[in-house]
């Protein structure tokens, strides 16, 4: 094919999405109004762990423009409705029931106890405070150490215990490498550290919010959800709505990260309400409720041993978890942690693994996915070990890191953890970023500063990363008992005027799915940027699809659009052969037209689409159409990698972090938006450092969320973030068509262990191996003076950065 | 209560419960909804709109507040269909992804703007410290605030928005003089 057209896909086209949301012209769900609509407001719990005494609600009902007050009784009465978990990880998973209001005992402070219904949000919220109830207390369950203690008080009388389940994965026993116990005992050097991961928000800006219409014609919600189909599917089959009745919306929405993969008891009960009353109803919470009720994300104690030789080669990793679910199952919650035990080798040649981890239930708000969900955590553990492994050896990190890493010319690799990795270069990222970063220029100055013993000392941080997107292969994830298959699903609509809809299953809340898509449609059909238009969810016009996480839209749904593309074409081939009176063999296809091979006789797509349309003068048998779908499976996952240098500088004094420069260069593959893609980066940085840094989700002794306001839970705002250096190089993945990898999670998994083990580095000849996160002046102050680096347990002061920042360059909002 | 409060160049005279704020009023009773709800602590800064040309964050106004005053919001920016030069820098440097904060960020910048024309990096991290984003890392923001101060020398700030409504050669001569604009 010879093109003459600029192509799109690479090209830094501006986003498409961005006209109504730069205007005000958005749909948000909460926007939505609907003649007769009712609100809804949720009494939550103000108790971690209690029975209920009883609910009255008699006040509630006589205030002004109250509907209705309803409780779990009221809702299901037989108690029959439990919210859907679809990763059951082991056979024998412990699985309490989630029920759509408390009934008979709340689990976590932040619980629905009752749902009062009123004309205005103003009035229900105003009703909420009239509900009495009456709480007996139980013995509140915290700490995942706790919870496994010999005669802990349970979470659930009835499971009988607070462990959900223990997965494991052993090279030895998998066949896929040594055992780790023998390298252990066998090794020159072992390094074993203890790392925490603490429970993060992740703290969308849009709160959750849904619309339920039970008039139109099939019962119809819009909900501010990343998984507008799997919400139909899951809700249809938690209330037995037949599938075919219900519709899911997702408009605008605005943001996920992984915190709005869940079907919410809120939704099921708006369901159940409008379906009572017959009328509109809508949720939408308040950030409060956000903070307490949407699932938390991380939440791990992480226990690393390091085997390795004196030389720097790694000869095995023993990974010991315990991670916290909180009180129930999220929608994929118990798999989240489960993700990790894929990356917690990363790029590097480890002959012996094991991965064991244990998931705890505890009377906090539940967690489940959030941002890199498991790959994160493991991505920290492995980066820090091996900084921890280099100090032991008096080695360079980066050289050791070096010494086990998989070469550039050693890929396909199947790793010990059993995955094949398609391609990747190490040394080239890791190569640009040294030079971007003046490595060299940076340790200087960190041996000056410290011989000077300088109050303020400098660290460097690495982390080489890798993760697994573009989830996923569906026979994978068969084998790891997810209740889903991978695959996405696209469809082309050639309209007469030749203008194209694309229709995906992959639902977007801010990554420009729009722009991105057309730019591929553009470059496949050869037809002008401007004349496509992406549609997605709505699952009455985008009726099949997986939905967005997981680094997985681009890499499985955006191929999904490149194969309905290619089905178009074949359609359309035979009939412009029909046009031009020629044989199909012919034919050749470039830049959106048909040309006879040797002549200058052509015809444009678009023109054979008007002429299916019309369908006057077709080939024998052709169906008057070019309109085409397809539903693509991953054979593999992709690998996007990268190297992230971080330089910390640590006032001694104060204990006081300033990131004096960050350098990213991460390998995503080929990319259809280099725009796109850096937006995605800074946004994933600024999430990952926020976790080294500031964020932490803190509950007191009695299971009260200390943090549940943007007061006391620091998001990090412009003042507390620098600026990032980001390149890119770009190996392609050989197993799709387009090159691609993914990039929706690098920034995040990537940065947080690149940002701690700068701060560790810089004080690391003060006695400190480690401060847990988030790396609080109090913290690294403390960890100087005493060697002291543990966080504290429950009721340990809330984290964050309020302190964290220069006083004259804000940070206290 | 009743009020009057002209909004984005509509005047509008309604009755308003004493609570109400000036975000809900907004967004339920004038349909404006354009202006978004992040938090219930005044801290992420979805709702800024500008009060009398000053930016202020209508989840911590009342409606009664505004009473006899000037609102504008992002949905009264773009003059016949041109957008305003921050609004469209916010397009050119990619400086939004989900879009829920860009209301507020929009309306905070241009009132940073107003005040310092030229700022530099760390200005605009202060100026607009008050706003969260949780998609952007911020980066392109800075970058979109400091081009449209470029191209808006020299300056916009309040005088180009109380245009709005009435006098047309004020506003063609402020669509002009904001200038930039257009894809
Ligand atoms: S809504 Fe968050 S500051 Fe107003
Ligand atoms: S663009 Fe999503 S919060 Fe700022």
């Amino acid at each position: 094919m010879t093109s003459t057209l600029e192509p799109e896909v690479g090209r830094a086209r501006l986003r498409k999405e961005d006209a109504r949301l730069i205007t005000g012209r958005t749909r948000w769900t909460d926007n939505f109004t609907l003649p007769g609509l009712v609100h809804l407001a949720v009494l939550r719990s103000t108790e971690a762990h209690a029975k209920i005494v009883s609910i009255d609600t008699s006040a509630a009902k006589e205030m002004p423009g109250v509907l209705a007050v309803y409780t779990a009784d009221d809702l299901d009465p037989e108690g029959s409705i439990g919210m859907p978990c679809a990763w059951p990880i082991t056979p024998d998973m412990a699985s309490p029931r989630r029920p759509v209001l408390a009934q008979g005992e709340v689990n976590f402070a932040g619980e629905g106890v009752a749902v009062v219904v009123a004309r205005s949000a103003a009035e229900a919220e105003d009703a909420l405070a009239s509900i009495d109830v009456e709480y007996e207390d139980l013995p509140v369950v915290l700490g995942l150490e706790n919870a496994l203690a010999e005669g802990a008080p349970l979470v659930h009388e009835d499971l009988g215990t607070n462990r959900n389940a223990v997965w494991k994965f052993d090279s030895g026993e998998a066949g896929s490498g040594g055992d780790v116990e023998q390298a252990i005992a066998e090794a020159e050097v072992v390094v074993k550290r203890r790392f925490r991961q603490q429970r993060l928000v992740p703290a969308f800006m849009e709160p959750r919010s849904c619309v339920v219409d039970p008039t139109a014609a099939q019962l119809t919600m819009w909900s501010a959800t990343q998984v507008p189909h799997i919400l139909k599917t899951m809700a249809a089959l938690t209330l037995g709505i037949p599938e075919h009745k219900l519709r899911v919306i997702a408009p605008d929405v605005g943001g996920g990260f992984g915190g709005k993969i869940a079907v919410l008891p809120e939704e099921i009960m708006a369901l159940l309400v409008a379906r009572k009353l017959g009328k509109p109803v809508k949720w939408t919470e308040s950030r409060s409720e956000t903070m307490v009720a949407a699932h938390h994300g991380r939440d791990q104690i992480q226990d690393l041993t390091i085997a390795a030789r004196r030389d720097g080669t790694v000869t095995g990793l023993k990974v010991e978890l315990l991670a916290d679910m909180g009180a129930y199952l999220g929608l994929v919650g118990p798999g989240v942690p489960i993700l990790g035990a894929f990356m917690f080798n990363a790029i590097y040649k480890i002959p012996a693994y094991h991965f064991a981890c244990t998931n705890v239930f505890t009377n906090t708000t539940l967690t489940d996915a959030y941002r890199g969900a498991g790959r994160p955590e493991a991505t920290f553990g492995i980066e820090r070990m091996m900084d921890e492994l280099a100090a032991e050896l008096g080695m360079d990190p980066m050289e050791l890191r070096e010494k086990n890493w998989i070469k550039h010319d050693e890929f396909p690799y199947t790793t010990v953890s059993t995955l094949t990795y398609d391609s990747g270069n190490y040394e080239a990222a890791t190569e640009r970023a040294m030079q971007l970063f003046d490595y060299e220029g940076l340790r200087r100055e960190q041996r000056e500063r410290r011989e000077r013993g300088d109050t303020v000392q400098l660290g460097i941080g690495i982390s080489t990363f890798t993760e697994m997107c573009g989830l996923a292969p569906s026979r994978v994830l068969g084998s790891l008992d997810y209740g889903a298959g991978g695959w996405e699903h696209a469809a082309i609509r050639m309209l007469p005027t030749g203008k194209v809809e694309v229709v995906t299953g992959s639902s977007a809340h801010g990554q420009g799915h729009e722009t991105a898509w057309s730019q591929i449609v553009a470059d496949q059909l050869g037809v002008p940027f401007d004349d496509v238009e992406v549609l997605h969810g709505d699952t009455q016009s985008s009726h099949k699809g997986l939905d967005t996480y997981g680094s997985r839209s681009l890499a499985v749904g955006g191929i999904a659009v490149v194969k309905a593309a290619e089905k178009v074409i074949a359609k359309a081939k035979p009939l412009a052969a029909h046009m031009m009176e020629c044989a199909e063999d012919d034919l050749e296809f470039a830049n959106g037209r048909f040309t006879v091979r040797g002549t200058d006789k052509s015809t444009g797509i678009q023109d054979v689409a008007f002429a299916a349309f019309m369908a006057h003068d077709l080939p024998e048998g052709m169906e008057p159409s070019l309109d085409s779908e397809a539903v693509y499976d991953p054979e593999n996952f992709s690998f996007p990698h990268g190297t992230h240098l971080c330089a910390a500088e640590v006032d001694t004094e104060t204990g006081r972090v300033h990131l004096r420069s960050y350098v990213c260069v991460d390998d995503v593959g080929a990319v259809v938006n280099p725009l796109i893609v850096e937006g995605q980066i800074h946004g994933g940085l600024a999430q990952g450092i926020a976790q080294a840094l500031y964020e932490e989700a803190v509950f007191d002794e009695f299971g009260t969320l200390t943090s549940g306001t943007f007061a006391d839970y620091l998001l990090p705002s412009a003042a507390d973030l620098p600026s990032f250096t980001t390149d890119r190089t770009e190996t392609r993945s050989t197993t799709n068509p387009l090159g691609v990898k993914g990039v929706g999670e690098a920034g995040t998994i990537a940065s947080t262990p690149a940002v701690v083990n700068a701060v560790v580095d810089a004080v690391r000849h003060l006695g400190v191996d480690d401060i847990e996160m988030p790396l609080t002046p109090m913290r690294v102050w403390q960890a100087i003076r005493t060697g002291r680096s543990a966080a504290g347990g429950p009721g340990a002061e809330a984290g964050g950065g309020l302190g964290s920042i220069d006083s004259t360059q804000g940070g206290a909002r | 209560m009743r009020i009057t409060v002209t909004v984005d160049g509509t005047r509008y005279t309604d009755d308003v419960e004493p609570r109400t704020l000036l975000v809900h009023y907004l967004r339920e009773q004038l349909g404006k909804v354009g202006t978004v709800v992040g938090c219930d602590t005044s801290n992420c800064g979805a709702c800024t709109v500008h009060l009398d040309g000053h930016s202020v964050k209508s989840c911590s106004v009342l409606a009664v507040q505004a009473d006899g005053c000037e609102v504008t919001t992002v949905e009264g920016l773009a003059r016949d269909g041109t957008l305003h030069p921050v609004q469209q820098a916010f397009h050119d440097n990619h400086a939004l992804q989900c879009g829920f904060c860009t209301p507020g960020m929009i309306m905070q910048s241009i009132d940073l703007l107003a005040d310092n024309p030229d700022p530099d990096e760390q200005a605009v991290r202060e100026g607009i410290e008050g706003n969260l984003c949780r998609c952007t890392g911020y980066q392109n923001i800075i970058r979109a605030v400091q081009d449209a101060a470029h191209h808006m020398r020299p300056g916009a700030g309040p005088e180009a928005e109380r245009v709005a409504g009435g006098d047309q050669s004020a506003a063609g001569r402020a669509a002009s003089s904001v200038g930039g604009g257009g894809e």
